[in-house]
Parts: C-alpha cells; sequence; structure tokens
C-alpha cells in the first residue's frame, strides 16, 4: 500500500530582479526550478533513497514532504489526502506522522537541554500524552536506540559523542511513533567506524516498527547498502528511478552512469572508467522543458532539451531512466 | 625501520606532540614515524581525533602556544625541520618547499580580494617576481589545474567549492614545492567533482614529480591516489605499508575494523559491521595501546604498554602485540559478533 505520494510536484524559486530592470525596464522575474514535476510513491515499510549532487533539489524534496516549504505546483499525498491546505489539528497529526533526522547532531541538539527533554520535546508540543507517560515513553526511547537511560537520561549534549548524539536525533523523531522517517543525510557527520552502528540501528527501528523512509545523501556507497529503491535526482528532474542494486549495477541514464562510474572504490587494485561527461552543473535558472543533463551528456541532441519525460514511479515500479536516448545508448554498449 | 631508499624526501623518526590543556596533558601524536619518498603520494587515513591534522601542523611548524613538538628526527632533504631558525623555516622551507592544501578551501581565500592577487601575493612573498611576471605564473598554474585564466580575475564567492579546491591546488603548486601535503582535498564536494580534482592530482604528480601527503578519512579516496599508506588511531600509526599489501594483508585489528565498516559500491549486500565504542581522549600519559579498549582481540599485554611498532615486512609496519596471529583475526574479524561480543 502506497504511504506518500508526491504528484508532479514542483517547486520554484523567483529571482527577483533588481530594482532598475524590475520597474524602468518591466523584466519579468526569472525562476530557479529545484524540484520540476517530481512523481513517486513510497510504499509500507520502504526505504526510499534518493540521491543526487549538491543543487539537485534533494532537500527542497524534504522540505516539501514535512511540510517546512509550500509546493508551487503538484500535490503530496499522505494515505490517499493530500496534506496540501491542511489546517489545526490535521496538520499537527501529520506532522506527528512524518518526522525528519538531521544531518549535523552537533546543530541539531539543543545544547541546554538534557537528552531526555530533547526526546520529550517534541510530544511536550503537540501533548501527545501525558506529562509522565511522554517521560516513560523518552526514557524507553533513549533505551531502544542504544543509550541506557539510566545513564544518558541526564547528559547534556556536549557530553555525549557524535554517534551518541545521533542516537539522540534518532530517538526524538521515533518517539512520535512516525510513519515516514526522512533521514537527510545522517551519517555524513559521523566516523566511518560508528556509521554502521548507527545505520543497524535505523534498520532494526524500521523493521521492528514499520515505518517507511525516505533516505537521502550523496554517497552512492552507503545507498546501495541502505535502500530498496533508489533515485536519482539532477537540478530537480528525477532521472533514473529502481531498485537500489539494479540502479548501481545496472545504471541506464548517462547521468547515472557518471555518477555510479565517479564513486572510489576501497580496493587499490580496481580501476575505474573515467566518466563520461562534459561541464559544470549549474543552477536551474529558467531551464528549458526537457533533460537538463542534455547540456553534458555526450549522447544528447537538440531534441533532448525539448520535452520532458514523465516516469511511471507508483511504489514497486520497475527500473526505469527519463532519456531520450536509450535505446541508442544501449547499442553503443558503453 | 629499514631504509628503502637511501635519500627519502621527508624523514620522520618518533615524532609526538604534547598540548598542554586545564585537564593535563594531552597526547595528541606518539611515536610517530615515516619516510616520504620522492615522487609518491604517501596516505594518511585515520577517523577524527586520530592526530592526522596535527601531525602535520607539527610538521609545518603551525601548533598553537600550547603544543609541544618533540622528534628524533624530521628531516627534509637533509634539513632539520624543527631546528631551524624561524624565519629561515618560513622563507626556506614554507610555501618554497613544502605547501600545503587546507581542509576548507572554502574558508582559505580572502573574500575580498581577487583570487589572483591572492595567488600573486603568495608568489611574490616568496620569490623576487615583478607582478607581470608572477601573473604569468598564476594563470600558468590555473591551466594545470583546469581552471581558465580569466577566473583570477575573479572574487572567491564566484567560484564553486570545486573550483576553490582547484585554485588552492594551485596556490600551492605555484613555488613547484617538493612536497604538497593536502588535507582532505575533497572533503565535502560532490563525486563528480571529487573525481576531476583526484584526476587533476595525479596528472600533476606524474607532470610535476612533487611528493603528496594525502591526509583523509575517505579509505575509498587513499587505495586509489596513495603509493603507501599509514593508518592512525589514537595520535599513533597502527599500521603502515605499500597500498597493496595493506588491503590485502593487513595485520592490525583496527584496520581490519576500518575496512568492515567502510561500504563500497562494488559490495552491496555485504554486512557493514562497526566498531564498538569511540576513540581514547588521548589526556594523560600513554599506557596500553589506544585501541585496545575496542579491540574484540585484546589480551592482559594490550593493556599493560604501548606496544611497539614493528617491521614484518619490508616497509610493513605494524604496532600490536599480537601481530603474529593476524592470519586468525582476518578470518575472526569477518564475523559480526566478533565485534559485539
Amino acid at each position: 500500500m502506497v504511504v506518500l505520494e508526491l504528484d508532479r510536484l514542483s517547486c520554484h524559486f523567483e529571482l527577483t530582479p533588481g530594482f532598475v530592470d524590475r520597474v524602468i525596464k518591466r523584466k519579468p522575474p526569472s525562476y530557479i526550478k529545484a524540484v520540476e514535476r517530481l512523481s513517486i510513491a513510497i510504499g509500507e515499510k520502504e526505504i526510499l533513497g534518493i540521491a543526487g549532487e549538491s543543487g539537485c533539489g534533494k532537500s527542497t524534496t524534504c522540505s516539501m514532504v514535512s511540510g517546512l516549504l509550500d509546493p508551487t505546483e503538484g500535490d503530496i499525498r499522505f494515505r490517499g489526502k493530500s496534506i496540501l491546505g491542511l489546517r489545526g489539528d490535521a496538520i499537527k497529526d501529520y506532522r506527528r506522522s512524518v518526522q525528519m533526522i538531521f544531518q549535523d547532531p552537533y546543530e541539531s541538539l539543543n545544547p541546554r537541554f538534557r537528552t531526555v527533554d530533547i526526546v520529550a520535546e517534541g510530544p511536550r508540543a503537540l501533548e501527545l500524552w501525558d506529562a509522565n507517560e511522554i517521560e516513560q515513553r523518552s526514557l524507553a526511547m533513549l533505551d531502544a536506540v542504544g543509550l541506557p537511560s539510566g545513564k544518558y537520561a541526564e547528559r547534556f549534549p556536549h557530553e555525549l559523542s557524535g554517534g551518541e548524539r545521533q542516537r539522540v536525533g534518532i530517538a526524538s523523531a521515533l518517539v512520535m511513533e512516525p510513519e515516514v522517517i526522512i533521514a537527510d543525510e545522517p551519517l555524513s557527520m559521523l566516523d566511518v567506524s560508528i556509521r554502521a552502528g548507527i545505520l543497524d540501528l535505523l534498520r532494526e527501528m524500521q523493521a521492528e516498527r514499520g515505518f517507511s523512509s525516505l533516505y537521502v545523501s550523496h554517497d552512492l556507497s552507503i545507498l546501495g547498502n541502505v535502500a530498496d529503491r533508489l533515485l536519482i535526482m539532477y537540478l530537480g528532474q528525477a532521472m533514473e528511478i529502481g531498485p537500489a542494486e539494479e540502479v548501481i549495477r545496472n545504471p541506464k541514464h548517462p547521468y547515472t552512469r557518471a555518477l555510479i562510474g565517479a564513486v572510489p572504490i576501497p580496493d587499490p587494485r580496481s580501476r575505474r572508467a573515467i566518466p563520461n561527461i562534459r561541464g559544470d552543473i549549474s543552477k536551474p535558472i529558467d531551464p528549458p522543458p526537457g533533460c537538463r543533463f542534455a547540456p553534458r551528456c555526450p549522447y544528447a541532441d537538440a531534441s533532448c532539451s525539448n520535452t520532458f519525460i514523465e516516469m511511471e514511479t507508483g511504489a514497486g515500479t520497475l527500473h526505469q531512466a527519463a532519456c531520450h536516448r536509450l535505446a541508442e545508448i544501449d547499442n553503443a554498449g558503453s | 625501520m629499514t631504509e628503502i631508499n637511501k635519500d627519502p624526501l621527508l624523514s620522520v623518526r618518533n615524532l609526538g606532540v604534547v598540548y598542554e590543556t586545564s585537564q593535563g596533558p594531552v597526547h595528541a601524536v606518539t611515536d610517530v614515524s615515516f619516510d616520504v619518498q620522492e615522487n609518491e603520494v604517501f596516505g594518511i587515513a585515520g577517523e577524527s581525533g586520530c592526530g592526522k591534522s596535527t601531525l602535520i601542523k607539527a610538521l609545518l611548524r603551525l601548533l598553537p602556544d600550547n603544543g609541544v613538538a618533540t622528534a628524533d628526527r624530521c628531516d627534509y632533504r637533509g634539513s632539520a625541520l624543527m631546528k631551524m631558525e624561524g624565519e629561515a623555516f618560513r622563507k626556506e622551507i614554507l610555501w618554497q618547499e613544502i605547501s600545503m592544501v587546507p581542509q576548507s578551501a572554502m574558508a582559505s581565500f580572502n573574500p575580498v580580494y581577487r583570487v589572483g592577487d591572492q595567488v600573486v601575493e603568495s608568489i611574490q612573498t616568496h620569490r623576487k617576481a615583478s607582478r607581470a611576471e608572477a601573473l604569468e605564473r598564476a594563470s600558468e598554474l590555473f591551466d594545470v589545474v583546469g581552471l581558465e585564466p580569466g577566473l583570477l580575475k575573479s572574487y572567491p564567492h564566484e567560484f564553486s567549492g570545486g573550483m576553490r579546491q582547484r585554485a588552492m591546488i594551485a596556490m600551492a603548486l605555484s613555488l613547484d614545492p617538493g612536497l604538497i601535503i593536502m588535507d582532505e582535498p575533497t572533503t565535502g564536494l560532490d563525486v563528480l567533482v571529487q573525481e576531476r580534482i583526484l584526476r587533476r592530482i595525479r596528472e600533476i604528480r606524474a607532470e610535476l614529480k612533487s611528493s603528496i601527503i594525502l591526509i583523509t578519512h575517505d579509505i575509498a579516496v587513499i587505495a586509489e591516489m596513495s603509493d603507501r599508506i599509514a593508518i592512525m588511531y589514537g595520535g599513533e600509526i597502527m599500521e603502515q605499508a605499500s597500498t597493496i599489501e595493506l588491503f590485502e594483508n593487513p595485520h592490525h585489528p583496527y584496520t581490519l575494523g576500518l575496512k568492515n565498516a567502510f561500504p563500497s559500491i562494488t559490495t552491496m549486500g555485504t554486512e557493514l559491521i562497526s566498531i564498538p565504542g569511540s576513540p581514547p581522549t588521548l589526556i594523560g600519559p600513554v599506557q596500553s595501546c589506544p585501541f585496545a579498549p575496542r579491540c574484540p582481540f585484546d589480551d592482559a599485554a594490550c593493556h599493560a604498554a604501548n606496544p611497539a611498532a614493528t617491521e614484518i615486512a619490508a616497509g610493513h609496519v605494524v604496532r600490536c602485540v599480537n601481530y603474529e596471529n593476524s592470519a586468525q583475526f582476518r578470518s575472526l574479524a569477518k564475523e559480526k559478533s566478533t565485534w559485539l561480543s
């Protein structure tokens, strides 16, 4: 069953021209098209990985899903009901159901709160249970994430290591009993030797509590390890989607191929091919409607920038790529 | 340690750094010995707090006032770096012979000066060169790192992260140094940008024959770039060997743990295993193996004394009392249960 559905979701930011351009020359404003017609459905207990470089729209997508940013066009449906325009208790309820785990556990915890209060803050704000029960649930949650509450409940964030802080961040998301977890680069600030532990915790909690996850990262090695399905984005457009292993082992889109080819391999004997792209990433300011990767793509021709490809992105759909030239690329056999 | 090459470019023996703090002396670097050969990439890998940044600060004599470095030897092409006069060191070694690409190129440029002027300044400080000559050199360098020479007129904020990093590398190359120290040169950059910078570093090394000390926490980057690797933990080099040897015949339990914990895009599905516990605080004298509290194979000897570095094969140095059991460690380390107990 589909838990969360994004339907042709777009987010455009207006760039206001300067005073002279606006008032005297009457220039129309230009737009940064941060996310463009993104459709995707997340199933029950599914981990959807979103990968892409800076500026690909992955964080904007997270902000829209968590209700922090209103989409310009399109719809977000949670269990079949649109969340746009929800008011009062309905939006509070949605906010409880969708929780975020933040990137930087050094910045995202209030330094003046004890860990138990950090965990209890959400339930207290939404008055989910009575005071005593909130306290009990928060302590139990700390135990569940591997921080024995007897030892850790009274500590302040500065007394915790990076891994322990991230566990507090996870506890304060999970204590709300969410149905969807949005994890925005939850491991990138942590040391290699403790990352696997946090990853295990997330997986364990997922199996136990059955929430769905949006896992955003630029690290394809980790996504290949954790995600069920993988969505590759470039400058606001979905480039490729499919089962994570399938996308990484057998990428179709020229961008995905370049991206995966650029990931260093921790084996001195392996040699990677040089990614076959040119130029630098730009900003999606008033871009043409078609594929935004076209200017850097070795296979692109003029028509690539003209038409937008919409993918069939329901939960559990197959491996697809939004590329006009798939057949030719396959024939080239590269 | 046997000397493979009679004249290493940089030779460091028993380097230690102690910071005096209100909580007592912090032994940030202890008993570090290594050589960097001519035209070699020497990788130093380790997690935060392992002393890798302190180590290079000590080499460049940039330690804060409360930090004291001692070494039996710290020679660059025969001259003892630690014993030189401060003025002579700054003029003759720093930037001329040993240059550095700092960790955050983002923050390393002065935002109110043009990038080109900053490169020119660094050239003119050390060499007698007219502004025109220095500019000429700067545009050559921009060409080497793959930036348009026209960009010399830009301000740092007009550059993307990758461009700034490349400009920083250009600056480090400006005086043809024999050794370039790169501290996490691609951390925080996107993979495609990282790929391009790493490729450029490889080309520069082949062309200019400079040696590079590459410091990073990214095992994959270091595997692709380095000729030899030192793995640091708790201020000490735990294991040091040629890259292939280190990956195919690792001996130290910490090296084994790091390999388990690091994801690879080529081996999806293999379970990642973390190392339980957290790194030592390094306060007070070193009396045991710093990794012993997290090591699944520790015994009484590990806690009794800090193990000495042992050369087990030519150029392969391990700091572990139980290195003879490493074959057994290697097979046990693959089991998750080993690390959890």
